[in-house]
């Protein structure tokens, strides 16, 4: 158990600055915050990449399968999110000077 | 660790604090384009980073995993791009389901690479958070999925809940199966058939739970899976030690969480309620205007014609837009910005009551008012906007119901007694564009329709709103 200490505990505390950074967004930024951090999610394409990495390119280490497969899907989160919430945040405009 | 490593490990560090910013940014309407630039530059980052760790006798795979990126790169791109902004609910739910589908990929894949003699020697708790990563990242792929199909209005997921005999009992012993085969886990390291079974759990789970759930219960399923795909990428996090997967996934765990108990307050109900309930009725018939003047309680229903609607709008001097779904269904959006200007230039001012839980998603009526160029100043939230219905002219409810129902407020035995709505029945007068007197979602009437002050104009939204920029243009 040990070893889970450090892990665990930048887990705990990451939540926390999750709730501590993202309370009292106003409601207008509901859709871009949930879309931007939709994206953000997509972060586990770190660990995709981690899994695809192999001496060969022998596709019957299926673990490695699943790691490609899994870059794919999380590119596509990532960039799929990001794209979308920039198009919506250039919506969001000030009002008209009269 | 080799200096490579432990290189890659700072910019992970750098990329979690460039995500931080970036979400603190995207707090405020004036600096959240440059957050999400910052987090985007904090994901490539990173990402390149990882790359570097390819050397040497792996560098073989750059290959395949450049073709996997180039594929997501533009499947991405192609969804982000022509995505209409009246379908950015099912967008989002479906880059949710991928996520998700990636941190289960990931956890199994990375599974699947260890030897027995690896495996043996793995810590008990990679173990475990290999299996919650399964969990997790299945249930949002196959949530996320039915969300979609409810949100797309596809016949294989109706919008109304579905739920069955044994559906509770079956998602409770889905849950207990996978977080009891992930602590099996420790104990058998090499037994796969586990995560097999557990691949298969979650996925079935994930179908269950928002198959019974309704479609304008959305906005919390969505914040919800939301939560979830974060959940589950730091669950990867953990297997891989990854600190950059735990924080940052923490960090959208939490703002998930965040919006669905705002959704779930806006609604007077608990989580429990959402995702158990089954609230929700599709609406049986849906003839147009059937029911016109339908005797109700002592009040009957006053129906009014574009030019009345009209007349009563030009003699305003503070008109408050009430947008819900019907406007987004309708594609009305564009129409209501320019019935807006054609009042402001007559000297009206123009203001826009938007309830938390308006539309599909959190924040929807501001997306798609946004697109048809409406200042976001005009776009006011519950409590800000409630005081002012009473010095409001007019009330003009475009596509929302249950939210404007005066029944919450003081009928116990309704269904939605107790939500926060919008007050627009203290307005002098309420205008109600609506097909039919079809009840809502709650599955109730509206009473503010048989309110002496409000008058209905029955048709499609576009075309009636439409018909009011024309009566309006034809006088000035």
């Amino acid at each position: 158990m040990e070893e889970l200490l450090i892990p665990i505990t930048i887990f705990v505390l990451a939540i926390f600055i999750g709730f501590e950074v993202i309370t009292k967004v106003p409601s207008t930024l509901h859709t871009p915050l949930m879309s931007g951090s939709n994206a953000i999610s997509g972060i586990t394409i770190l660990g995709a990449l981690v899994c695809s990495i192999s001496e060969t390119l022998d596709l019957e280490h299926i673990g490695v399968l699943l790691g490609m497969f899994a870059v794919i899907f999380a590119t596509i989160n990532v960039v799929g999110g990001y794209v979308v919430t920039n198009r919506m945040l250039r919506m969001f405009k000030s009002p008209k000077k009269q | 660790m080799t200096t490579q490593e432990i290189t890659v490990k700072y910019v992970y560090l750098l990329a979690a604090v460039l995500f931080i910013v970036g979400l603190k940014m995207l707090g405020n309407v004036k600096s959240a384009p440059r957050g999400n630039m910052v987090s985007a530059f904090g994901m490539l980052l990173a990402t390149a980073a990882t790359l570097f760790l390819i050397t040497g006798a792996t560098a073989i795979s750059l290959v395949w995993i450049g073709i996997a990126l180039a594929i997501g790169a533009m499947a991405g791109l192609y969804l982000a791009l022509k995505t209409s902004m009246t379908n950015m609910p099912q967008m989002v739910a479906l880059l949710n389901g991928f996520g998700g589908i990636a941190s289960l990929l990931v956890a199994s894949g990375d599974y699947l690479n260890k030897t027995d003699a690896q495996l043996a020697t793995t810590q008990g708790y990679m173990l475990l958070t290999t299996g919650l990563a399964v969990l997790i990242g299945g249930v949002t792929f196959t949530g996320s999925l039915v969300a979609f199909g409810k949100l797309q209005g596809l016949k294989i997921t109706p919008g109304r809940p579905i739920q069955f005999a044994g559906q509770k009992p079956l998602i409770g012993l889905l849950v207990f199966l996978g977080i009891l085969l992930s602590i099996m886990l420790i104990g058998q390291p090499s037994a796969g058939w586990m995560i097999g079974l557990s691949v298969v759990a979650s996925l079935m789970l994930g179908v269950l739970l928002v198959i019974g759930i309704g479609g304008a219960d959305m906005p919390v399923v969505i914040s919800l899976l939301n939560s979830y795909s974060g959940l589950a990428a730091a669950m990867a996090g953990f297997v891989l030690n990854n600190n950059a997967l735990i924080i940052t996934g923490s960090l959208v765990g939490a703002s998930g969480i965040i919006l669905t108990n705002i959704m779930c307050k806006a609604m007077n109900r608990s989580l429990a309620n959402v995702l158990f309930g089954g609230v929700g009725f599709e609406a049986t018939t849906s003839g147009p205007t059937s029911a016109v003047a339908s005797n109700h309680g002592g009040g009957s229903v006053r129906e009014l014609s574009a030019e009345d609607a009209a007349i009563q709008l030009e003699a305003a001097s503070l008109v408050i837009v009430v947008p819900g779904y019907g406007m987004a269904v309708a594609q009305a959006q564009h129409g209501v910005s320019e019935l807006a200007q054609a009042l402001e230039n007559r000297g009206i001012t123009v203001k826009y009551a938007i309830h938390p839980v308006a539309g599909r998603m959190p924040g929807h009526m501001n997306v798609l008012l946004a697109e048809a160029n409406v200042p976001y100043e005009q776009l006011c939230d519950l409590e800000t906007i409630n005081p002012e219905f009473e010095q409001a002219s007019v009330a003009l409810v475009i596509g929302a119901n249950d939210v404007t129902n005066p029944a919450a407020r003081h009928d116990k035995d309704s269904p939605i007694y107790g939500m926060p709505i919008l007050d627009v029945d203290k307005a002098r007068s309420v205008i109600v564009i609506k097909r039919s007197l079809n009840p809502g979602f709650a599955g109730i009437e509206n009473e503010l329709h048989f309110h002496p002050s409000c008058g209905m104009l029955f048709g499609d939204g576009k075309t009636m709103v439409n018909a009011l920029v024309a009566e309006l243009n034809e006088t000035a």
